[in-house]
């Protein structure tokens, strides 16, 4: 079949790519996925949205997007709820080393326009008053993070590309990629022959194995990473909690329950997403200690999803050397669907060979050739 | 009937009309619905809703019931407090 563009991946990222591509008017656009919708790593975040970065390229990135959700729900047309909610993100400084650091973040996010601010505990006890005062320092607040239910913004995508007259075809696997003259011609999946003038990977926790497949070696690697959701309650804080150095980030969503996730520092780098008892228990000790009064919730769900990491920690967008027709959205290291307006508006620029409204050196794939010493991005958890 | 007025799903209150409208948006399976519904999130797992969502998704896809697949089972079998788990460790030490 011959077809414009084939974008590997329908989750967000992929959706967002097709999106704006499709309202920049480019015609025949297919968008593939191995599964069904959303069950990759969008639908398996955290679906918390911040600005706080400790790099410049993060901050301007989520900004960007940040400003595309607000008003997102109009743009794209939705019909349903989005469940966007701006009520801050919390970062608590536990040590003296985190408390500097956070006050050169915070002049750093200033400087890109981000209205965060270093707070004291006592301001911090009064914005989040369950937090144990002995848990933390000082902490940092920026009041237009939040959340937003990944699921709904990628059917905003979604529908919002289709009306522009974008094809999702789920359940269809990539399986070759055929490249001649360094240019991928074709692209076979389980289900047909693609003949393409441009393809995008955005596969998210699978981005390296299709660009192998394309025969592109791209530095990045999955890892599980684990979230449990309690049971509802009545609505008793408002930010996402968050510290670099316990290994928490904790929020409760609109429809009542907490979403608590953690990072295991000995994970193995493959594509495993299964629950595990060390997540658990490590995620109630740290819960219950920042966070006391939650300890009377119980925990109805855990789940696990893949950050596909990058060696700096930021994504990789745009071409590659080899191929000509080849564009990549991947590395996003755990925070590809806070990014995804970005990454849409961006990859679609680099395709079409338009401008880009923000500066893609420090994006591009070229940064891990050339440079060794890169600037690494350490706000992750 | 009024299918607005049944409820498949008990922990989110959702519907048989629900559910027949993400079937005709074109969402056919229980995953797809899990998403955008919050059917099978809640306390029991879809112990209630699983099978009643498996039987309409294969009525309109005209498929036999066990052609259709269920959620994946999630941990935790029954919920337990945060608390309840910080104790159970110091149990264990």
């Amino acid at each position: 079949m011959r077809i414009n563009v084939l974008i590997i991946g329908g989750g967000v990222s992929g959706a967002s790519i097709a999106y704006h591509l499709a309202k920049k008017g480019i015609k025949d656009i297919v968008v593939v996925d191995k599964s069904y919708f959303t069950a990759g790593a969008t639908g398996r975040c955290g679906a918390g949205v911040r600005q706080q970065w400790a790099t410049k390229t993060n901050c301007i990135l989520a900004k960007r997007s940040i400003e595309f959700f607000e008003k997102a729900k109009e743009i794209l047309e939705y019909d349903k709820d989005l469940e966007f909610k701006q009520e801050g993100y919390l970062i608590l400084a536990t040590t003296p080393e985190e408390q500097e650091q956070f006050q050169k973040n915070v002049q750093l996010q200033n400087e890109c326009g981000i209205p965060s601010r270093y707070i004291t505990k006592e301001e911090a006890l009064a914005i989040v008053p369950h937090l144990n005062p002995d848990a933390f320092l000082s902490a940092t607040f920026c009041p237009t993070d939040g959340h937003l239910n990944p699921f709904k913004m990628t059917e905003a995508y979604v529908l919002a590309a289709k009306k522009l007259g974008v094809e999702f075809r789920f359940f269809e696997e990539v399986k070759e990629i055929i490249t001649e003259n360094h240019q991928v011609t074709q692209v076979i999946t389980t289900k047909a022959t693609y003949e393409v003038n441009q393809v995008v990977n955005a596969a998210g926790g699978y981005s390296r194995e299709i660009g192998l497949m394309a025969h592109v070696d791209i530095p990045v690697y999955s890892e599980n990473h684990e979230i449990l959701a309690t049971e509802p309650t009545e609505k008793m804080q408002g930010p996402m909690v968050m510290s670099f150095s316990k290994n928490i980030y904790c929020q409760q969503v609109p429809h009542g329950s907490f979403l608590m996730g953690r990072s295991d520092p000995d994970v193995e780098k493959n594509h495993n997403t299964e629950s595990t008892w060390k997540f658990l228990d490590e995620m109630a000790k740290t819960a219950t200690h920042i966070l006391p009064a939650l300890g009377k919730l119980r925990v109805v769900r855990q789940w696990g999803g893949l950050y596909n990491m990058s060696p700096d920690r930021q994504p990789i967008l745009g071409a590659v050397e080899e191929l000509s027709n080849f564009f990549i959205a991947c590395g996003f290291s755990g925070h590809g669907f806070m990014f995804a307006p970005i990454t849409g508006e961006v990859v679609s620029d680099i395709m079409c060979n338009h401008p880009t409204s923000i500066d893609i050196s420090e994006l591009s794939i070229q940064r891990f050739k050339y440079q060794t010493d890169f600037h690494v991005e350490k706000s992750v958890v | 009937m009024d299918k607005s007025k049944i409820i498949l799903c008990r922990c989110e209150d959702i519907t048989l009309d629900d559910v027949h409208r993400l079937l005709d948006e074109g969402y056919t399976t229980f995953e797809d619905m899990k998403r955008l519904l919050r059917v099978g999130m809640g306390p029991c797992q879809a112990t209630t809703c699983g099978h009643l969502i498996q039987w309409q998704i294969a009525n309109y896809l005209n498929q036999p019931m066990e052609e259709i697949k269920i959620q994946k089972v999630r941990p935790l079998t029954t919920g337990v407090t945060l608390n309840q788990i910080v104790e159970g460790i110091k149990h264990e030490d």
